[in-house]
């Protein structure tokens, strides 16, 4: 399955990738996809333990389990205000 | 449940204090709550921020922020809600975020904005990175920062 990977802030300019698709198993985790996405992007790796994830626009568990088309966001802490 | 004369959302353009409050003004409400988050001078080691850079995952910042004004509305009687945040460079001394909320009477106004600006501050997905006089820049975490 596809799902579309979007990344924010350090994660983003760490990584160089603001936007991609990337092929996961189908009913892979959150979690599953956040170690793929450490394999792929060294440089934030040591980052990802700390951010959280998002899945179609909500905050997300890292047992959730993603389905095709989905958007999956990596949150590092928040800092508006 | 969000009225729709709420003003909710995300802006690259400086925050018009007045025309926030006028929005949130009406006949209906005796009071006015009005937070601003300034964008603060802060140093180390010599040097100084000059500017602040916002980032927002913005489809989802806004989806946060019309639920907490949901949130809001169930547990207060609000008249009208503004909430804004800035995106972009923001210079020290700016407001950064502005909450407006109107209410018959203070004591929920003030409630209500204090509700909303800690929330949002705690889950809105947005980031700042600090621009340092030496051209150096830093992304703040919430508890600290990452070079």
């Amino acid at each position: 399955m596809k799902v579309r990977l979007r990344m924010f802030a350090v994660l983003r300019e760490r990584s160089g990738v603001s936007e991609m698709e990337i092929e996961l198993v189908d009913g892979a985790t959150v979690a599953a996809a956040m170690e793929e996405v450490g394999r792929r992007f060294g440089a934030i790796a040591e980052l990802l333990p700390r951010a959280v994830a998002a899945v179609n626009l909500c905050y997300a568990k890292a047992g959730d389990s993603l389905h095709d088309g989905d958007e999956l966001a990596l949150i590092p802490p928040v800092s508006g205000g | 449940m969000e009225q729709k004369d709420d003003v909710i959302g995300l802006q690259s353009t400086p925050l018009d204090v007045n025309a926030a409050v006028s929005d949130a003004g009406g006949s209906d409400s005796g009071a006015i709550a009005l937070f601003l988050g300034i964008t603060r001078r802060d140093s180390a080691a010599g040097r100084e921020v000059i500017s602040l850079d916002y980032e927002a995952y913005e489809e989802m910042a806004t989806a946060q922020m019309r639920r907490l004004a949901e949130e809001a509305r169930r547990r207060w009687p609000i008249s009208r809600i503004v909430m804004l945040h800035r995106i972009g460079r923001v210079d020290v001394g700016q407001p950064s975020v502005l909450i407006v909320v109107s209410t018959p009477h203070r004591a929920e106004a003030f409630e209500a904005c204090r509700f909303l600006i800690d929330r949002i501050k705690a889950e809105a997905t947005i980031w700042k990175k600090e621009i340092w006089s030496d051209r150096s820049s830093t992304w703040v975490e919430g508890h600290g920062r990452w070079p």
